[in-house]
């Protein structure tokens, strides 16, 4: 009884953590269901893919690609190449569940392992309780998948200034992430502005034109946290409760 | 050559949830060495750093527009406030911007 309402507990603060990301995911799948449009889908097949999938650089890579007459492996492979940054984060967040967590569970936490939900629950406090991802999702999914809707549907019916301000949302988001742990540790603030400027540097050097902004996200990842891996390793203990600096973010 | 768009889906759908569900189901207990502990620690903050900038400067009808939402995100942000006010201000800002620059 005291493990449901716990369960309960902690989905209902997903939803509420939940809210901003379906109005964010809302937004930006409106823009993507244009995508969808142009690579000749239907409102449903749209809403289908967006509800399976759940990734916005891997679905518009994929939308682009069909609309070019690609074969189906080599879209297989551009998602694995766009999406292969959830290989990490799903790595991380095994390290946040409680060992003991039952194999229907971790079936399920993968299932909308996106970028913004990774980020609200690898940053709880102590170990992650499902259900407060279950609950995250519960909002974000359907945001998502209903944008990719009204995008194909409506097209550009929504003004082009208010698809340009809802756009920064999303990012508006990871700010609210990294920043108050940022504040904390000086380690993680020197890691976040390195992580900037590279990422700047990066986008910058014709060199790494070649490479696809996925692929890019993954090197600059394994690169910059495993430099600071090294160079700054973390106290025992500190792993596990890193979110114990953040109550700020979510409240 | 016609493709059968229900084939990119359910391709698309398998390539994704296969990444996103092995590392969670094949790494069951807690992983003991420090270094990996530590990189897995400073993922979440360097994937996200990277993915914020320079992408949000460049995501608006400005730069200018786009450093007031950074600027105005990180410091709402700086002071602790919620996910939700500090995306919602980032929003505002860009609109709000964008009305004076057009």
């Amino acid at each position: 009884m005291l493990h449901n309402n716990l369960n309960a507990a902690q989905f209902r603060r997903g939803l509420r953590d939940g809210v901003p990301i379906g109005l964010g995911y809302f937004a930006v799948a409106f823009t993507l269901g244009i995508a969808a449009k142009n690579a000749g889908f239907t409102a449903g097949q749209a809403t289908l893919t967006s509800f399976l999938i759940n990734a916005s650089a891997g679905e518009f890579a994929g939308f682009t690609l069909i609309a070019a007459g690609a074969s189906y492996l080599e879209v297989a492979v551009m998602e694995l190449i766009a999406n292969a940054r959830y290989l990490l984060m799903s790595c991380s967040l095994s390290q946040k569940l409680p060992p003991e967590t039952p194999l229907r569970h971790r079936l399920l936490v993968a299932f909308d392992l996106t970028d913004e939900i990774f980020a609200i629950s690898v940053v709880r406090p102590g170990a992650l309780n499902p259900w407060y991802t279950y609950g995250a999702v519960t909002v974000a999914l359907p945001g998502w998948s209903l944008g990719t809707c009204l995008g194909v549907v409506m097209g550009n019916v929504l003004p082009a200034r208010l698809v340009c301000a809802l756009s920064v949302g999303l990012y508006g988001m990871f700010l609210a992430i990294i920043v108050p742990p940022a504040r904390q540790s000086r380690i993680v603030a020197g890691v976040v502005l390195a992580s900037m400027a590279a990422s700047f540097a990066v986008s910058r050097i014709h060199w790494f034109d070649g490479i696809s902004s996925g692929m890019k996200i993954i090197l600059l990842t394994l690169v910059i946290a495993g430099a600071a891996a090294v160079l700054f390793p973390v106290q025992e203990g500190a792993a596990g409760t890193q979110s114990g600096q953040e109550g700020g973010a979510t409240q | 050559m016609t493709h059968n768009v229900y084939i990119y889906i359910f391709a698309m759908a398998a390539v994704t949830y296969l990444v996103r569900v092995l590392p969670l189901t094949l790494i069951r207990g807690e992983i003991k060495n420090r270094t990996i502990r530590s990189f897995l620690y400073y993922v979440p903050y360097v994937t996200l750093a990277v993915m914020t900038f320079p992408a949000i400067v460049e995501a608006t009808g400005s730069p200018i527009s786009g450093w007031a939402a950074l600027l105005v995100g990180a410091a709402l942000a700086w002071s602790g406030q919620s996910l939700f006010v500090v995306s919602v201000a980032a929003c505002a800002s860009v609109f709000v911007l964008e009305l004076f620059l057009y």
